[in-house]
């Protein structure tokens, strides 16, 4: 795509412009709808109806209706907030959930930069988050949000680990941080998938990757960032408006992120899954945006499943359970390539 | 310890595998759901919402607004001519009263159904209308009277006039009786309440 793109434009500016903005016209749409969705499975996993007026079919449009009514509300600042930190924080958040975008394979025609450290500048940006987290929590000079923010920062320092040795498991069989690459190396059918490679270990190294992805993007039942019984909305608490959904936007936007990279890392990415059929880059925006979303709803999923973690069991879920488990996965893998 | 660390691990992995198990299930399970304002729920046989007051078979007893234990019932009634005919109600007891004001304060009704069970005709009863908000109060003050202002008035002066000729035939027999009447009678009655 880059090279149609230069072939057209001529002009290093406008092509990676167009290349920058090529994901938000996924993310957009997707995060209005995934909204929508995710209130549509939790009314139904409740034996409710969820939305069902705005739009007429299903509530269609209820997250459209709601995107405007944030858009026309007042912006409140809290007076004793630090008003710089308070502002910039939703933009940093969201800017370190799109940066991941950069080097996320779409199919084998579209990849924003195809770096070959992929997946290591993924694991980079993303935890840039911890900052945005932080800086609001803190900005809003507030006990709910300060809390939320350390708890968020605690928690997703403390998951990056396993879920940087669940992604090293992969590397080490790939041989590679490029995830264009990673994604060649699955071509085939989906046995060729490095899920049911060396198994069990990479399987493993999935789960350990799925529910560190969770915490990291603090979803339920890893929410304690956010806990609305305890912390009321946690670092969200003085937000309001267009920044409240900032935040909202980029809890959505990290969510495909995480599952997009755990679709190319573990589900072959844009690769159909039966061979040659309906592979080549077209089909392969529809295979990877598939995949991805399938990570979403089982997402979704657990959240509606699974009560939240007290803050203790957090800790002990990640460096008593998962840590060790991802060393071992790790030196199991390394230890068949060896072999 | 180390047992106990595998246990751990393998019965979370299980319990939550069971609660994704239900959960998906529930998503086929059809809603519980009722869509209010398209789909309204079926009442109960006897629910008690907003009260009605059939005016044709209403023989003003007061015995509706006696029950009201909050006093939200309001009845004023006028005896009617003996040469007047109100006819009867659906029960055949003949109506002798104008009823010139029911009024009922729905507002202050406390839906307890007291008021339905010493009715005589059973001309007091509850619907199942539930849907009677209204933005101002003085709105759910509902007048049950089918008669129209003018004839509330003249039902009153006729009455007021029969009365009078009442009283005057009642001082004149009395003066008669006495034989000896020093007041015209007119005077001695009640003066005629205008309404």
């Amino acid at each position: 795509m880059e090279q149609i793109l230069r072939n057209i434009l001529d002009n290093d500016f406008f092509v990676y412009g167009i290349m920058g903005i090529v994901p938000l016209v996924w993310i957009v749409p997707y995060a209005l709808f995934a909204i929508w969705l995710e209130r549509k499975i939790s009314a139904h996993m409740q034996d409710r109806l969820g939305p069902m007026r705005t739009g007429g079919w299903h509530g269609w449009s209820q997250t459209i209706a709601d995107m405007l009514k944030l858009l026309q509300k007042e912006d409140i600042i809290p007076a004793a907030a630090d008003k710089t930190l308070f502002n910039i924080a939703p933009y940093i958040i969201f800017v370190s959930a799109y940066a991941a975008y950069a080097v996320i394979p779409f199919s084998s025609g579209f990849i924003g930069a195809d770096i070959n450290v992929g997946i290591f500048y993924i694991i980079a940006v993303t935890s840039l988050a911890v900052v945005g987290i932080l800086m609001g929590g803190w900005a809003s000079n507030n006990k709910w949000s300060l809390l939320g923010a350390m708890r968020a920062t605690a928690q997703i320092v403390s998951y990056e680990i396993p879920s940087v040795l669940a992604v090293l498991a992969v590397v080490m069989i790939a041989g590679t941080l490029s995830l264009q690459e990673i994604n060649n190396l699955q071509t085939g059918w989906f046995w060729n998938w490095f899920v049911f490679q060396k198994f069990p270990f990479v399987f493993v190294a999935f789960i350990i990757y799925f529910v560190a992805s969770l915490a990291e993007v603090n979803r339920v039942p890893f929410d304690i960032p956010e806990a609305e019984s305890e912390l009321v909305a946690g670092y969200v608490t003085e937000y309001s408006g267009m920044k409240f959904a900032m935040f909202m936007f980029a809890e959505f936007v990290n969510m495909f992120a995480v599952s997009a990279v755990a679709a190319t890392l573990f589900f072959g990415g844009w690769n159909s899954p039966f061979g040659e059929f309906l592979s080549g880059p077209i089909w392969g925006v529809f295979w990877f945006l598939s995949k991805g979303m399938m990570l979403v709803s089982v997402q979704m999923w657990l959240r509606w499943t699974l009560p939240r973690l007290r803050v203790d069991q957090l800790m002990y879920v990640s460096w008593k359970v998962l840590t060790p488990w991802a060393f071992a996965c790790v030196i199991a893998v390394g230890f068949w390539m060896m072999l | 310890m180390m047992r106990k660390y595998f246990i751990d691990i393998y019965k979370t992995i299980w319990s939550i595998l069971i609660g994704m198990r239900i959960t998906f299930g529930h998503l086929f399970v059809p809603a519980v759901t009722i869509q209010y304002p398209d789909v309204k729920p079926k009442l109960p046989e006897r629910a008690r919402n907003r009260l009605y007051v059939n005016m044709d078979d209403c023989i003003g007893c007061l015995q509706c607004e006696m029950a009201c234990p909050v006093n939200c019932i309001e009845i004023e009634t006028v005896k009617s001519l003996p040469t007047d005919d109100l006819g009867t109600t659906s029960t055949g007891q003949k109506k002798k009263l104008w009823v010139t004001k029911f009024d009922i304060d729905i507002a202050k009704c406390c839906f307890c159904d007291l008021c339905v069970y010493p009715c005589p005709t059973e001309c007091i009863k509850m619907t199942d209308v539930y849907e009677f908000s209204e933005f101002d109060r003085n709105n759910l003050l509902y007048n049950f009277v089918t008669l129209t202002k003018q004839e509330v008035e003249t039902v009153k002066a006729k009455a007021a006039e029969f009365e009078k000729e009442q009283a005057a035939k009642k001082a004149a027999a009395a003066a008669q009786a006495k034989a000896a009447p020093v007041v015209a009678p007119a005077q001695q009655s009640p003066p005629a309440q205008p309404s």
